[in-house]
């Protein structure tokens, strides 16, 4: 890269993204970890850090954090916003699995349209979808339910694991399969011993796709599930709009962030251990 | 009887007919090899006594039993495939286990037989690798290890050799030779390449258009090809165009448009007026210089001129032009060091071969 024409052409395109991401992604995010240790202002947003007119609380505070960890609700939400999203994440993989099989394994002429038809909800609006279930729920006296929420969300996020899983399938050289059976294995063995552990890395990043987007999911449990089941998602969603509590806000969402890269991280160990022929 | 049979097998394809009513008997221990160029039908058979495809007619039998109704899984049969096939995700020696796991076999056995087998195969220190780590030729290694672990009555190999350069290729050749002596599993090899087959093989069918041309040993083949696809397709071959002219105990007296007469081993089923080609291998075909006086004992001499020559180190083909227009190649041995080329181009030249040289075939 010492040709000063490829340093420029790497510049030019590389340039605008990274730009963009620091503007928009990095510096907001360091702003979230500000705001969550700075007390409200009186009208929503954020107080000063220096005192202006000496009667409002100014400058720099622990309080949010103090409140997250001294109080077992916020644990116990995030705890069921976990089980919600690993639940999700579950039904979704064991409903998933067999349609991207199937996909994979027609004729290529065949599949395109097959994608098509995995993405084609994504034509009419999310929240129309949404409410559509409380038409089917509702006279089922479902409706305002725990599985209300897991039946919403594993309905929305499902293409989101199909498609990864589809993708890595595909890949996946036919001739393995007859080698397989060639050998002595049986259909389920194969599946077993071949296609499942070479779907692994599909696996993985399908899971990521719908696990993390349920975490912050509060559109859901705001309308199909009750008081009870509210989220992390809806927790945050309620201390920026409604209690107009911005730093406790970011907090939660610093908390979720950390929780979530923590989960991410693990998973990528085990990624990383379980594909190390890839 | 034969180990396995193939009896009047024929697969169609739509309106194509790849493997047109075949049967082969296929010897315990023997290595058979299916030759033919792409498309002749060698795979598609190959594949049906694996079992991932099934005749449409005929039936293919291992021991005097009919394999119609035995799952592939279940056919003491394994196939190493072109492309190895080796699972990715699993170790060497793992590869080697699956067939032993499938078969239920205890760990302790397990273990013993991939040691075993990692030792025949010149990879004991490979166990713990996974495939992407290994060269093409211990790709190789592993796919044979992995089929032959449990002693298949018969491994199919479909052209097991085609992925490796040139010189791996005739060292996995002599491997494969002594690995299936050692063995003593039966081979059934398919491959287009002819020198591949005539090296490996006790036996050759020649396959071609979904048909056997000839089934033979490889110096029969060599030496006697029944047709004339088979004379063409196996080596080198002159094909010089003639006809019957007369018949006398031991030979033929042949005779070429242009060129005159010439003299031919007798063979079975040939009568005065019909017409053939003579197959005459280049090696049987001396070349001298146009005064030279030559060797008696080679009958038939024609002149020429030499039109071009091709030198491959260890000897140069010379394809000389006779005096109706047929060209002709002999080959001659660089027996001296430095000296590549004996004549040059537009010499003229005569070349001459025995009376008991080259086989006259029909059509």
């Amino acid at each position: 890269m010492s040709n000063p024409g490829a340093r420029f052409a790497r510049f030019v395109v590389g340039g605008p993204p990274f730009i963009y991401l620091l503007l928009f992604f990095a510096l907001p995010g360091l702003i979230m970890v500000a705001a969550s240790f700075m007390y409200p202002g009186e009208f929503g947003g954020l107080a000063p850090l220096f005192p202006l007119t000496g009667s409002e609380e100014s400058g720099l505070t622990v309080e949010n954090y103090r409140i997250f960890f001294g109080d077992r609700v916020y644990f116990e939400i995030f705890l069921k916003s976990f089980g919600v999203a690993a639940l999700t994440t579950l039904l979704c993989l064991v409903m998933a699995y067999p349609v991207a099989l199937l996909i994979a394994r027609s004729p290529k002429a065949h599949r395109d349209l097959m994608v098509l038809l995995v993405i084609l909800p994504f034509a009419s609006n999310f929240l129309v979808r949404v409410y559509a279930w409380m038409i089917i729920l509702g006279p089922l006296d479902l409706l305002f339910s725990r599985f209300a929420v897991i039946v919403g969300m594993v309905y929305v996020h499902l293409p989101f694991m199909i498609l990864p899983l589809y993708t890595n399938l595909e890949k996946h050289d036919p001739t393995l399969l007859d080698a397989g059976q060639d050998l002595g294995a049986g259909a389920w063995e194969r599946f077993w011993r071949i296609t499942f552990p070479l779907s692994l890395p599909g696996i993985f990043s399908g899971s990521a796709l719908v696990f993390i987007p349920v975490l912050g999911m509060f559109a859901i449990p705001e309308i199909l599930g009750g008081k009870d089941d509210w989220l992390v998602g809806n927790m945050i969603k309620e201390a920026f709009l409604s209690t107009r509590d911005w730093p406790f806000g970011s907090m939660l969402s610093l908390m979720l962030t950390i929780a979530v890269l923590a989960i991410a991280g693990v998973a990528a160990w085990f990624a990383r251990r379980g594909t190390r022929y890839a | 009887m034969a180990l396995l049979e193939i009896r009047n097998v024929t697969r169609r394809f739509g309106t194509l007919t790849a493997v047109d009513n075949v049967s082969i008997g296929i010897e315990s221990g023997e290595f058979f090899t299916l030759l033919g160029p792409s498309g002749c039908g060698k795979t598609t058979l190959l594949r049906m006594i694996a079992g991932f495809d099934q005749p449409d007619g005929g039936a293919i039998l291992l021991d005097g039993k009919d394999l119609a109704d035995t799952a592939p899984e279940k056919r003491p049969i394994h196939t190493v495939f072109q492309s190895y096939a080796l699972f990715p995700h699993m170790t060497v020696a793992q590869n080697i286990a699956f067939p032993l796991r499938m078969a239920g076999k205890s760990q302790d056995e397990i273990t013993a037989k991939v040691r075993e087998m990692l030792d025949t195969v010149h990879l004991p220190d490979k166990a713990r690798h996974l495939p992407h780590e290994l060269s093409g030729g211990q790709k190789q290694r592993v796919a044979l290890a992995r089929a032959l672990v449990n002693r298949p009555r018969v491994l199919l190999l479909d052209e097991p050799l085609g992925a490796l350069d040139a010189k791996l290729r005739e060292q996995m050749q002599v491997e494969l030779i002594s690995l299936q002596r050692d063995i003593g599993v039966t081979f059934v090899f398919v491959t287009h390449a002819q020198a591949e087959a005539l090296a490996l093989s006790h036996r050759i069918a020649v396959m071609n258009a979904g048909r056997v041309e000839q089934l033979d040993a490889p110096s029969k083949i060599y030496g006697f090809p029944s047709n004339r696809f088979v004379a063409d397709f196996i080596g080198n071959c002159n094909l010089l165009e003639a006809t019957v002219k007369a018949i006398s105990g031991e030979t033929l007296t042949l005779e070429s448009a242009g060129l005159g007469t010439f003299i031919a081993p007798a063979r079975s089923g040939v009568s005065a007026g019909a017409h053939g080609v003579l197959a005459l291998r280049p090696e049987m075909v001396r070349i001298y210089a146009a005064a030279a006086s030559v060797d008696p004992e080679l009958g038939n001499r024609f002149r020429g001129t030499v039109r071009e020559l091709v030198y491959v180190g260890d000897v140069t083909t010379y394809i000389v032009a006779l005096d109706n227009g047929q060209k002709i190649e002999s080959l001659l041995p660089n027996v001296s060091s430095g000296r590549a080329r004996f004549f040059e181009i537009d010499d003229p030249v005569q070349v001459a071969w025995r009376h008991d040289a080259g086989h006259f075939v029909l059509g």
